[in-house]
């Protein structure tokens, strides 16, 4: 058992190791290749260049996507996190019949597959006579996004001590005056992450902006045409290293403030916890 | 009566016949109490006696399903907490982790728009009070839980409330601690004079500090009284128990008039006690109750005008006493008795005969 | 916190003098998430029941008829290629679910037990490539699995194959390995968070009893963190059965999934009650599918004890 439990310890660490390998090996290949004066992504690299990154400046269409995926993933950072503060706030604070039943519909498109929540969504607009906009599509990446904030948000309110709330009350502080002095400081980091998580969603969201949007495409739309012509592919390279760096940027920041706020409320649980 | 307060205080707080219930639970049933000005009082009882919900509806979280509660003369029936003469130092002390000491003993000055100096004055004052002065700038994070008890207490003072309520402020701190606590409380409240409300589940605690004390079972409150009061003379076995070790004798009502009892019982004969106030008879059947210390043990020769005889079955030593169990023939459960160990009586061995001398004063009798 | 249990006794009681329906706490609750709930419910409940009527319905070119009929789902279930790629979908995300917990259970684990003061770093360090463009992601391993990739250039350089395979790309396990990578932190989180939840005075209690660590990990930690196992194994299992991106860029003919042809009936065919007859029937039989793994793994972790 001894001599079981010694492989045990010295193989585990190693094959956490390989699977840090495994999760990052397609990613660390984007800005290699992007790099590469070759237009097909094969080792030996031909050469260094960053002429791939001086052309996303010169694509008219990329920035029409870039700015539809900014003002969409603006638009859907805002509601998510409104609509997930008003679900946190009840779930952390209030007990109430069906509770459970409604927080397991709004985390429902977690585990659905995201094709049916878009076709469905389609469905309805289009029998609605609606036409599909990028105001659909935020609908649509609001729906996605909820989930996320909900999770972020409640794990922020979580362990908000409610007699913090009664002893603003009880020094004289209004309802409203507690919310802004005591309440808003306290959670205003975990909101912050929030609104950085969903819109990091929104930015990277496919499926449901392929089904949803109209003429406008977003960025991973403008990507997926791309991806047809292999003559595009370091350009998209390019471009799939300028969002991870992005993301990674936004996302650094909010569980830097995520963790704040938890410490804040004393409360340690993960962000998916 | 043993007060330690002049009875000519006026009432600070009236509870006027309070209930309080869930659905068909009575958190507070039929609740009444007047509390005056300038005094301790504590509300005493185990958890779930209703003290936290009454100390609540005084602070003005929870309201009474019926009945009032007026503080200095004034109704507070739907009067917000916020609205109230009232201040609290919370259980888990509720500081806010996002401003520093300061900030937090200003938090309720800044609606009272006082100007910078003089907020910064009574701030400073406050601070002293609690012995916090010069940590002003510490963060709310970065205190120890006394000190966190400190700032609550600073926080609700610099306020000047009519009334101070502390729910349980002392149950998270370590023994030391406690103790240490209990006597600065007390001594603060006797400087700034205000009237103290203190929740407790803390026998000791409640006797050490309180000029009277409220004892709570299941909603309801049996007794008000002074520490020594409550202790010596309680209403009936549940306080008495509640109170500390009581040894409990099985006795017949034979006579009762005006202010006092005669019983007869098993063990210690025939027994005229003070009726106690409260005293409700029920059928003959009545309890006589004796303090474990108010047992002292007879050596050699020595004689007493009041004795029981019986023999030690168990003996066991705490330092600076020695619990005996002595059982005494007719009585049907045996005595505890605690003695000093000046005299020895670590020594006495167990099986050996003993002789109990005790003053029938301490003896009370209780409904059943 | 016991204040708060001796001060408010149980809510669902809870009814206050002035019992005005909003000042109950729990319409307070329920007013304050009602806005979500709403969204949720306009959202996705409404439009899954729409499909639902779809399903049952037929289309003449543009125009829909509304009488009742089973006959896209006898299409669905019947037609060979529907009904070989609907099988082709739940064997796929069976094999992605079950690797992707297997391979993710040693380090939710190693983070568990072994990542002392780093648990932190080492989560976010997982997240990471998780929260990158899941089209790039998709679209690297083609670079990696591809005829000239990464992966046949290096056995190359190293001398395993003499000419490169084209066994690695455009097949099922190429989209298999493509959403193993992309739904590992999904299963890892939930892992980890019950592996945390379990006690550690009780593995001590095991040992203290006689047993040593293989079987307190069986008997101990492997029951006690089933509930993240089944998370993990839902999470994964449902949205795989759906995807239809990482078919198209890594499947080739012997990858594609029914989500493709679900979005197929959506687009070019246009035929919407077929369309929502294949979700209808994916969504199904894949929670069916989901609902016997756990019964499975319940069943397993009672065994167990």
């Amino acid at each position: 058992m001894t001599a079981l439990r010694k492989i045990f310890a010295r193989w585990l660490p190693v094959y956490a190791g390989l699977y840090i390998v495994f999760l990052y090996l397609p990613v660390v290949f984007l800005p290699i290749f992007s790099l590469n004066t070759a237009v097909t992504p094969k080792f030996p690299l031909e050469g260094l260049t960053l002429k791939w990154y001086e052309e996303l400046p010169n694509t008219p269409a990329l920035l029409d996507a870039a700015w539809n995926s900014l003002v969409v993933g603006i638009a859907a950072a805002i509601l998510s996190t409104v609509l997930g503060i008003c679900a946190a706030r009840a779930i952390t604070r209030y007990r109430f019949p069906g509770r459970r039943t409604i927080n397991g519909l709004i985390m429902a498109p977690l585990v659905l597959p995201e094709i049916i929540v878009a076709v469905s969504m389609l469905l309805v607009i289009l029998q609605m006579g609606l036409d599909l906009s990028l105001m659909t599509v935020v609908l649509g990446h609001v729906l996605v996004c909820i989930p996320y904030s909900l999770t972020v948000l409640t794990s922020g309110f979580e362990g908000f001590d409610r007699s913090l709330e009664e002893a603003s009350a009880d020094l004289g502080e209004t309802a409203f005056g507690t919310f802004r002095r005591v309440t808003l400081p306290m959670v205003t980091p975990a909101i912050i992450s929030s609104l950085l998580v969903s819109f990091t969603i929104s930015l990277d969201e496919f499926i449901m902006a392929f089904f949803l949007t109209g003429t406008k495409p977003t960025l991973p739309i403008y990507i997926w045409g791309q991806l047809r012509f292999a003559a595009k592919l370091p350009g998209v390279l390019a471009l799939g290293t300028l969002l991870l760096v992005g993301s990674f940027l936004l996302l650094t920041i909010a569980e830097l403030l995520r963790r704040r706020a938890a410490r804040r409320s004393q409360n340690t649980g993960g962000a998916f916890a | 009566m043993p007060e330690h307060t002049p009875a000519d205080h006026r009432t600070m707080i009236e509870i006027s016949r309070v209930t309080r219930s869930y659905g068909a639970f009575k958190a507070l049933d039929d609740a009444s109490l007047t509390i005056r000005e300038g005094e301790f009082f504590s509300l005493l009882g185990p958890s779930g006696c209703g003290k936290t919900t009454l100390l609540r509806m005084i602070a003005g979280f929870d309201n009474p399903t019926s009945g009032t509660i007026a503080v200095d003369g004034q109704p507070m029936d739907g009067i917000p907490a916020n609205r109230r003469p009232t201040n609290m130092v919370f259980q888990s002390y509720a500081i806010f982790p996002h401003l520093n000491v300061e900030q937090n003993v200003a938090y309720g000055l800044k609606r009272l728009r006082l100007g910078a100096a003089e907020e910064k004055r009574r701030v400073e004052e406050a601070l002293a009070q609690v012995s916090l002065t010069g940590l002003g700038k510490r963060g709310a994070t970065e205190l120890s839980g006394g000190q966190r008890q400190r700032v609550a207490l600073a926080r609700a003072l610099v306020m000047r409330p009519k009334v101070l309520l502390l729910d349980e402020p002392l149950s998270a701190l370590d023994k030391k601690l406690r103790e240490q606590m209990q006597v600065e409380l007390r001594r603060l409240q006797q400087a700034v004079g205000i009237t103290f409300i203190l929740v407790t589940h803390d026998q000791y605690e409640a006797l050490a500090m309180s000029d009277r004390i409220a004892v709570m079972f299941g909603g309801r409150i049996a007794q008000v009284a002074s520490p020594k009061e409550i202790y010596q003379r309680p209403v009936n076995r549940q306080v008495a128990d509640f109170l500390g070790g009581m040894n409990f004798v099985k006795a017949e009502i034979v006579e009762e008039n005006g202010a006092s009892l005669v019983v007869d019982t098993l063990g210690f004969g025939r027994v005229r006690t003070d009726k106690p106030a409260a005293f409700v008879r029920n059928g003959k059947a009545a309890t006589l109750g004796i303090r474990p210390e108010r047992l002292r043990v007879l050596w050699d020769d020595a004689k007493a005008k009041f004795e029981v005889a019986g023999r030690v079955v168990e003996r066991h030593y705490f330092g600076e006493i020695t619990h005996l169990i002595v059982e005494i023939p007719g009585l049907e459960n045996p005595l505890s008795v605690t003695e000093t160990n000046d005299f020895g009586a670590d020594d006495i061995p167990v099986g050996a005969p003993i002789r109990l001398a005790y003053d029938p004063d301490a003896l009370v009798a209780m409904a059943d | 916190m016991t204040a708060a249990a001796e001060g408010s006794p149980p809510l669902a009681l809870g009814r206050r003098r002035r019992s005005s329906l909003l000042q109950t706490e729990p319409a307070q609750g329920f007013a304050l998430i009602s806005p979500t709930f709403l969204y949720a419910l306009v959202l996705l409940v409404v439009p899954i029941l729409v499909v639902v009527a779809h399903s049952f319905w037929t289309q003449n070119y543009l125009t829909i008829d509304r009488s009742f009929t089973l006959e896209n789902y006898r299409v669905a279930l019947t037609e060979p290629i529907y009904r070989d790629l609907l099988m082709r979908s739940l064997w796929i995300s069976l094999l992605v679910s079950f690797f992707t917990v297997v391979m993710a259970y040693p380090i939710a684990y190693f983070i568990s037990f072994h990542g002392g003061q780093h648990k932190g770093l080492w989560l976010f360090l997982i997240t990471i490539p998780f929260w990158t463009s899941y089209l790039l992601r998709v679209m690297s391993w083609r670079v990696i699995l591809g005829y000239n990739g990464v992966l046949n250039s290096g056995l190359m350089g190293l001398g395993f194959i003499s000419e490169p395979s084209t066994a690695l790309l455009y097949n099922t396990s190429a989209v298999v390995i493509t959403l193993t990578h992309a739904w590992a932190a999904f299963a890892i989180l939930p892992i980890f968070v019950s592996l945390e939840k379990v006690d550690r005075s009780l593995i001590e209690a095991a040992t203290d009893l006689g047993d040593g660590p293989l079987r307190r990990f069986l008997r101990i930690t492997l029951p006690l963190s089933s509930p993240g196992v089944i998370a993990a194994l839902l999470i994964v299992m449902i949205p795989t059965v759906g995807d239809f991106v990482t078919p198209r860029l890594v499947g080739g003919k012997d990858g594609v999934m029914i989500a493709n042809a679900i979005q197929a009936q959506f687009s070019k065919a246009a035929n919407w009650p077929l369309g929502a007859a294949l979700s209808v029937t994916t969504m199904v039989i894949v929670t069916a599918m989901a609902a016997a793994a756990v019964l499975i793994i319940r069943s397993a972790a009672r065994l167990a004890r």
